[in-house]
């Protein structure tokens, strides 16, 4: 991977509402490449809404989104390009095969027959999902499916990856296996990861946290970080202190 | 590079949609029954009581059955760009609809490219419905059969983009019923589909007058005068026209920052 000066993602000053609500306010802050950010926030802290502004889903007038230093709002195209996403309600077409699902979206990112077909199997390959490529993903549970979804997200080479509290209603092994595989690919491909969660055990010693409540960025840092502002012995107390003082 | 990306994206949504078809084998023949009936029961037994005078495009007395196939094809076209935009409201609930509007190119051209997909599958449609027709007796000059494919495609695409249009508005799925019952069947019924406009004058002028500016009459009507191998250009133009209208608003609610998006994040939020 080239290096690239700019952060995998800067956000700065973002607010939004639904008319009066307001769901953001002025949130800040930036994920750079090879870093796993986790978004830790109760239900209705803004993790969704924030996630739909950038992916552009919304648009907001307050504020300024940047991946990979291109400006979502000027240069979407650009932007989009370098950004994989994992939304939190499935996506993949339960009627056609995982090969089928992956080229749908290998078209969308302009990527040639033969290109797709590479990338493919190597993403799936590293998830040891190649071999139920030809399988409908009815078929799957859903942790495979999930796996599916990231590898999905991943085939175009973004610089920076989303995921919405991707492993809500799965089970423990397969949640550790996903949690622990993004987290691989982070350190190994050098991939910024913003990761939306409130589960507090998703959290490994050497992430990121921004703490979201109510819209706004209640603290960010590292782990350490965060423990010491919180005056907590675990991420848990702190996570309570946090959103509770606040509230 | 860029136009390539353009293309992969057209064939990739093109590619899906087909597949979809193909997976979906009990949408094709509900969607080819609904017409079929029309025309073995309903047309039958309607043959005896209106009486259709010779009208262009037709040279002679004609069948009922001969008169409403053009109105049967629109409505194949009616349906399936009401269920394309259903399954637009069924992908955006189900969050698919996301995957593609988050790729990187624009979302006016993401939205035609689903049109044109859905408007293929609706054009194999007609032209299974006219091969029965054909076995049936219900026969067009053969060159008819090629003259009504751009037809096809234009009401088609008319018939679409409406019901892209009514799917950037709906919020939810439990509101498409209604939709069903406040504009396909108004739209049906208040056309040339199932008789011709002179035969609604008679009955009442309001009828008249709302059955000539229903896009849907016109969309009818170009069909019905490309199946005999004939142009009619006020109803060519008048499609178009409603296309465009209907396309443009669609994009507006499609817009990240005004569209549907928009207000269903309301609703999650």
């Amino acid at each position: 991977m080239t290096p690239n000066p700019s952060p995998a993602l800067s956000v700065t000053g973002l607010s939004y509402a639904y008319g009066k609500k307001k769901a953001l306010d002025r949130v800040s802050f930036a994920v750079q490449p090879g870093e796993c950010t986790i978004l830790l926030g109760p239900n209705g802290a803004g993790k969704t809404t924030l996630f739909s502004l950038i992916t552009r889903l919304y648009a907001s007038r307050e504020g300024r989104i940047q991946i990979a230093g291109h400006d979502v709002r000027k240069e979407p195209s650009r932007a989009l390009a370098q950004l994989g996403v994992v939304f939190q309600q499935p996506t993949l077409d339960l009627d056609l095969t995982v090969m089928q699902n992956l080229h749908y979206h290998a078209s969308l990112h302009g990527l040639s027959r033969r290109r797709a077909d590479a990338r493919i199997q190597e993403e799936l390959e590293r998830q040891g999902m190649y071999e139920r490529r030809k399988e409908k993903v009815r078929q799957l549970n859903g942790g495979h499916r999930r796996r599916v979804e990231i590898a999905r997200a991943l085939l175009h080479n973004p610089r920076l990856l989303l995921l919405d509290e991707p492993t809500v209603g799965l089970d423990v092994p397969s949640r550790k296996a996903i949690v622990d595989y993004v987290h691989r690919l982070c350190s190994d491909s050098g991939i910024a990861v913003l990761w939306a969660t409130h589960l507090i055990d998703e959290i490994y010693e050497d992430d990121r946290l921004i703490v979201l409540h109510r819209g706004a960025v209640q603290a960010e840092g590292s782990v350490p970080d965060i423990l010491k502002a919180a005056g907590a012995e675990n991420v848990g107390d702190a996570f309570h202190m946090l959103t509770r003082e606040a509230a | 590079m860029r136009v390539m990306h353009y293309l992969q994206a057209l064939r990739g949504i093109v590619a899906r949609e087909l597949l979809r078809f193909v997976h979906q084998r009990e949408r094709f023949v509900s969607a080819l029954v609904r017409p079929l009936v029309w025309l073995f029961i309903f047309a039958a037994g309607f043959r005896s009581t209106l009486g259709v005078a010779i009208i262009p495009p037709y040279e002679t007395y004609i069948l009922y059955e001969v008169y409403i196939t053009p109105g049967l094809l629109g409505m194949i076209l009616l349906f399936n760009g009401m269920q394309s935009s259903l399954s637009m409201v069924y992908d955006r609930e189900m969050g698919s609809m996301k995957t593609l509007l988050v790729c990187p190119l624009p979302r006016w051209y993401l939205l035609i490219d689903k049109l044109l997909a859905g408007v293929l599958v609706a054009v194999l449609q007609a032209y299974t419905f006219l091969l029965i027709a054909w076995f049936y007796d219900v026969q067009a000059p053969l060159e008819g059969y090629l003259t009504v494919l751009p037809a096809l495609i234009l009401s088609g695409l008319m018939l679409g983009a409406l019901g892209l249009l009514l799917s950037s508005f709906i919020k939810q799925l439990e509101n498409f019923a209604g939709v069903m019952n406040f504009v396909i069947f108004p739209m049906f019924f208040l056309s040339t589909a199932l008789y011709p406009l002179w035969k609604i004058q008679e009955s009442s002028e309001l009828l008249y007058t709302l059955a000539s500016y229903n896009p849907f009459s016109q969309a009818v009507e170009l069909i019905r005068f490309a199946l005999y191998g004939q142009l009619n250009l006020y109803a060519c133009v008048y499609t178009s026209a409603a296309l465009i209208v209907f396309l443009i608003v669609a994009i507006i609610g499609y817009n990240p920052s005004r569209g549907m998006m928009q207000r269903k994040g309301g609703a999650a939020a």
